[in-house]
């Protein structure tokens, strides 16, 4: 098995079938992106409190999310990276690290943007608010670390220990709404509850996180097929490559 | 043991020292990463004196009076309950029965707020269900 899974995950394969796939992910989000967003500005009614102002949930909340997950990759594919030995776990993992830091700076300013008419604030110190920031730093932290290496196997294994430590953080982020008073609002949408109390709010925040899935498994397909030319620059088949869009 | 197995044992006990550490450490920080007090909080001695702190809860029914921009109100948790005053401009949320945190401190028992925040809850529904939750409300 481990023969079978080292043919999928070496470069060439890769390369070959991210290819075919990425259209599977770009069509799906630009889909789901603007029946989304038709969805949440013009289908959903207002919010009983915040009148127009709650529809900047369906980026904030999706973005949040995604900031979590992609984490959650990243710390992953470290693991397998260290473990297995497997280069494209290390691809994925670096190419991932920008597109998770862009949507959790994305959660961010959203938020303070909601912030400051509903709280009467742009930004407080508070363990949501803070956890979510330091998701932020160590985003930047692991760019910067799998930068700071003239070895590419160095920085792959240094960056990934960084990405395991960090995962710490993230039941932080989700459970420090329960564990402490935050001036951040509890989960509307969670495994046994939901309290979004109409169907079409929820179908459009259903719909954009659906599409911020897709959107970053297309990123991330394009962003590791360029990784993977730079670093097999030298093997053969990338040369043939090379060398067909030279004639 | 091979290598792999050997690596594997290694990244483990890498997340179960890091979740250890953190687990130590926020238990450690527990109390300071309180956001806010809440009335009972402040009653039982646990918010610190004489200096600047949070106090949340809930505004309470029929308790906003207000003089220009000077306003003053109660914030209750339902088991105890602070007469606050602040002058100044709320956010739009601020009603009430409305979840607020402010900054200040007690003066002889009245909060003086340098700040109010309204805190949003986690529901989110249109006008008209609202409306016909307060009906029903109302009909009990």
């Amino acid at each position: 098995m481990w023969k079978w899974i080292q043919a999928f995950a070496s470069p060439k394969n890769f390369y070959q079938i991210s290819q075919q796939i990425t259209p599977w992910f770009l069509y799906p989000f630009i889909v789901l992106a603007l029946v989304g967003l038709y969805w949440g500005l013009i289908v959903a009614p207002i919010d009983y409190q915040q009148g127009e102002s709650y529809r900047i949930m369906f980026i904030h909340v999706p973005a949040a999310w995604m900031s979590m997950f992609i984490y959650l990759v990243l710390a992953i594919s470290g693991g397998i990276g260290l473990i297995l030995q497997i280069k494209l776990a290390y691809v994925v993992a670096k190419v991932s690290a920008p597109i998770g830091a862009a949507f959790t700076f994305l959660a961010l300013v959203t938020g303070a943007v909601w912030g400051k008419p509903m709280w009467g604030t742009w930004w407080v110190w508070d363990a949501r608010l803070t956890s979510e920031l330091i998701l932020l730093f160590l985003y930047l932290a692991y760019m910067s670390l799998n930068n700071a290496f003239d070895n590419p196997k160095t920085a792959s294994k240094a960056s990934s220990v960084l990405a395991i430590v960090g995962l710490v953080n993230l039941p932080i982020i989700h459970y420090s709404v329960k564990w402490w008073n935050t001036l951040h609002q509890g989960a509307s949408v969670s495994v046994n509850k939901v309290a979004i109390q109409d169907t079409n709010m929820l179908i459009a925040l259903l719909l954009m996180s659906m599409a911020f899935k897709f959107l970053y498994g297309a990123l991330m397909l394009m962003r590791a097929r360029d990784e993977i030319l730079v670093t097999e620059q030298n093997s053969s088949w990338v040369k043939k490559i090379i060398m067909k869009y030279k004639q | 043991m091979t290598k792999r197995q050997n690596r594997m044992t290694l990244v483990a006990l890498l997340v179960i020292g890091v979740s250890l550490a953190g687990y130590l450490g926020l238990k450690a920080f527990n109390e300071n990463l309180l956001y806010f007090f809440s009335p009972t909080d402040v009653t039982e001695g646990k918010a610190p004196k004489g200096k600047s702190f949070r106090l949340g809860g809930m505004v309470a029914k029929d308790s906003v009076k207000r003089d220009g921009i000077k306003v003053t109100f109660d914030v209750t948790d339902y088991a105890n309950t602070f007469s606050v005053n602040y002058s100044g401009i709320l956010p739009d949320l601020f009603k009430e029965g409305q979840g607020i945190i402010t900054t200040g401190s007690l003066i002889n028992g009245v909060f003086m707020a340098t700040e109010v925040l309204a805190k949003h809850d986690e529901n989110y529904m249109p006008p008209e269900v609202a409306d016909a939750l307060e009906k029903a409300k109302n009909k009990q």
